[in-house]
């Protein structure tokens, strides 16, 4: 039987996540695993935005910030359990996305670029200078998700790096699930179809401006779960994560990867969280060897590493 | 027989200079009416004004009564008007029978979380999308070329598959721009075919070509343009004969002079 691309998609991702544990040197590792798809999860949203729709955001940032201080502030002022917080965060996101979208998706490349780029500084700002709410740059504490301590209750019991590994690593496979969805659903197809040609797009009937939205809103939702994960692991939140580095981290780790395919985008977000850890024995040269090797990347394989590589093993195969 | 479309005195300026002036015409459903006219007579822009990729200056456009002048394309494809382009408008990283399927949104489309959800309303909606664009492949003779990526195809197939995507829609009316503009003589004759036989099954044409013999075979009716105004129509013996188009096309250097 020949597995349809979403399903080999979803088992590569599947057994990776199973098997990676058996390569750890030690438990730090899966804290790292966790970051890793805790950024792939962001990535996700760029893939469906910048992949499929071909619209560029440099503010995603702010999404994943809206999500993280949704689980510091909302726990605390609401009473809401860390979980729903999280969901919250996302109902969030989604509709400052469509608010914040409407306008600013009429605007192409990087026109649009610039005005996400807005956005994403606007966020940050606010949570830098709301210091009564949000504690400044100093940040803040996240309460306890406490799924650790159920399952510990239940029996299974798990290091928090463990805990994290696993939960975010489930995570990350449902929004893959939910993104390889979409590529081959009606609403995928006209967003590959507006970013192929407007023109022909309104056409044949799509409605460009709605489709884009939609596209926006949705990755909008991915980062800010992100955003909320990573605050809950870390138990603690700054600024940073709404912080313009952050978006380009997102977009770069996308477009490293290969923008254009789901397993390609994770890679690279794996590629460039695992790096600066690889890259410590270059001491102060870290950035440096880092920049490098994202210019030579983007020079010798422009379609991102993942596809390439792929590529290449194909084409000898032949 | 009411016209499905009018074309009522139509006009556009590009920066004072009047590129389509005071055109007026109709479409009648089943027919094939032709635009001819030298280079830069203003057919393309006529044909985006109607459209609605640009904004006439004046004038209106009826599509089955209803005043549409100007209004989004996306609108009009769910009134019934489909087009093709000059310039061919594929989605280039799309499989073919990706491209013919996307011409079935307005009937594959649906919620968005049934589509992240993959829930059976999205697959089923999704499965007959497919359907429907394989047997309009097979229609066009691309049915063996359905997984290629589009950006592959040769300038004639990605002409038809232009044309299939176009009715994938079901529509009222079919503009037809230059469909076979760098084809060769097979090929053209095979777009040929398939316009008659589209006509055939009622749907209004509106078809701008360069190919003389092409439009002189198949058109039943013929409208002339020359800088931007309509200089002659009728029926393609009677326009072959009018004074005025045979002018247009050989009284080349009034054309020049004119730039």
């Amino acid at each position: 039987m020949k597995l349809t691309p979403k399903s080999a998609t979803l088992l590569v991702l599947l057994v990776l996540i199973l098997l990676s544990p058996v390569l750890f040197p030690s438990g730090y590792y899966y804290r790292v695993g966790a970051l890793i798809f805790v950024n792939a999860i962001a990535v996700t949203g760029i893939v469906i935005l910048t992949g499929y729709a071909g619209q560029i955001s440099l503010g995603h940032a702010g999404f994943a910030g809206i999500g993280a201080y949704a689980c510091a502030l909302a726990p605390v002022h609401l009473g809401l359990h860390p979980s729903l917080a999280l969901a919250l965060g996302a109902i969030i996101s989604g509709v400052i996305a469509f608010l914040v979208g409407r306008p600013i998706l009429r605007l192409k490349g990087y026109y649009l670029g610039v005005a996400t780029l807005g956005f994403g500084i606007l966020v940050s700002m606010v949570l830098n200078n709301e210091r009564q709410l949000t504690g400044g740059p100093d940040g803040m504490e996240v309460p306890d998700l406490g799924l650790r301590g159920l399952l510990k209750d239940a029996g299974l019991d798990l290091t928090n790096g463990q805990f994290w590994y696993w939960f975010c690593g489930l995570a990350l496979i449902l929004g893959a699930w939910l993104a390889l969805n979409l590529y081959n659903s009606p609403t995928g197809r006209a967003l590959r179809a507006l970013h192929g040609s407007e023109v022909a797009a309104r056409t044949v009937g799509i409605d460009v401006a709605r489709l884009k939205l939609r596209a926006f809103v949705i990755s909008a939702v991915y980062a800010s779960v992100s955003g909320s994960l990573l605050a809950l692991q870390n138990k603690f939140i700054t600024p940073d994560v709404a912080g313009f580095m952050h978006s380009i981290e997102m977009v770069t780790m996308a477009v490293l990867g290969g923008v254009g395919s789901i397993l390609g985008a994770i890679f690279g977000a794996a590629v460039l969280t695992l790096l600066p850890q690889v890259l410590t024995v270059f001491a102060e040269y870290e950035q440096l060897v880092l920049g490098l090797v994202m210019m030579l990347v983007m020079i010798f394989l422009p379609q991102g590493l993942l596809p390439s590589i792929l590529r290449k093993i194909r084409g000898k195969g032949e | 027989m009411t016209a499905l479309l009018s074309v009522e005195g139509l006009g556009i300026s590009f920066g004072g200079l009047k590129a389509v002036n005071d055109v007026s015409f109709t479409v009648q459903p089943g027919e094939i009416t032709s635009v001819i006219g030298p280079n830069g007579a203003g057919k393309t822009t006529l044909f985006n004004m109607i459209s609605g990729v640009y904004q006439p200056g004046q004038g209106r456009v009826l599509l089955g009564g209803e005043d549409v002048t100007g209004m989004a394309p996306h609108l009009l494809a769910r009134r019934g008007m489909s087009r093709t382009f000059q310039n061919l408008q594929i989605f280039q990283s799309m499989t073919v029978l990706e491209n013919a399927i996307a011409g079935f949104h307005l009937s594959e489309r649906g919620p968005v979380l049934a589509d992240l959800f993959a829930l059976p309303s999205s697959r089923r909606r999704a499965a007959e999308a497919q359907a429907g664009a394989r047997d309009l492949l097979a229609r066009v003779g691309l049915e063996r070329a359905a997984e290629r990526e589009a950006g592959n195809l040769s300038y004639g197939a990605l002409k038809r598959l232009e044309i299939a995507r176009a009715l994938a829609l079901s529509p009222r009316i079919l503009l037809l721009d230059e469909p076979a503009a760098g084809c060769n003589a097979v090929e053209t004759e095979e777009i040929d075919h398939l316009i008659a036989e589209v006509a055939r099954s009622g749907v209004a044409i509106l078809l701008v070509e360069h190919d003389m013999k092409m439009v002189m075979r198949i058109s039943n009716h013929i409208v002339v343009l020359d800088h931007g105004e309509k200089i002659a129509e009728g029926d393609p013996a009677a326009v072959s004969r009018n004074p005025a188009v045979i002018a247009a096309y050989l009284g080349t250097e009034a054309a020049n002079a004119d730039g």
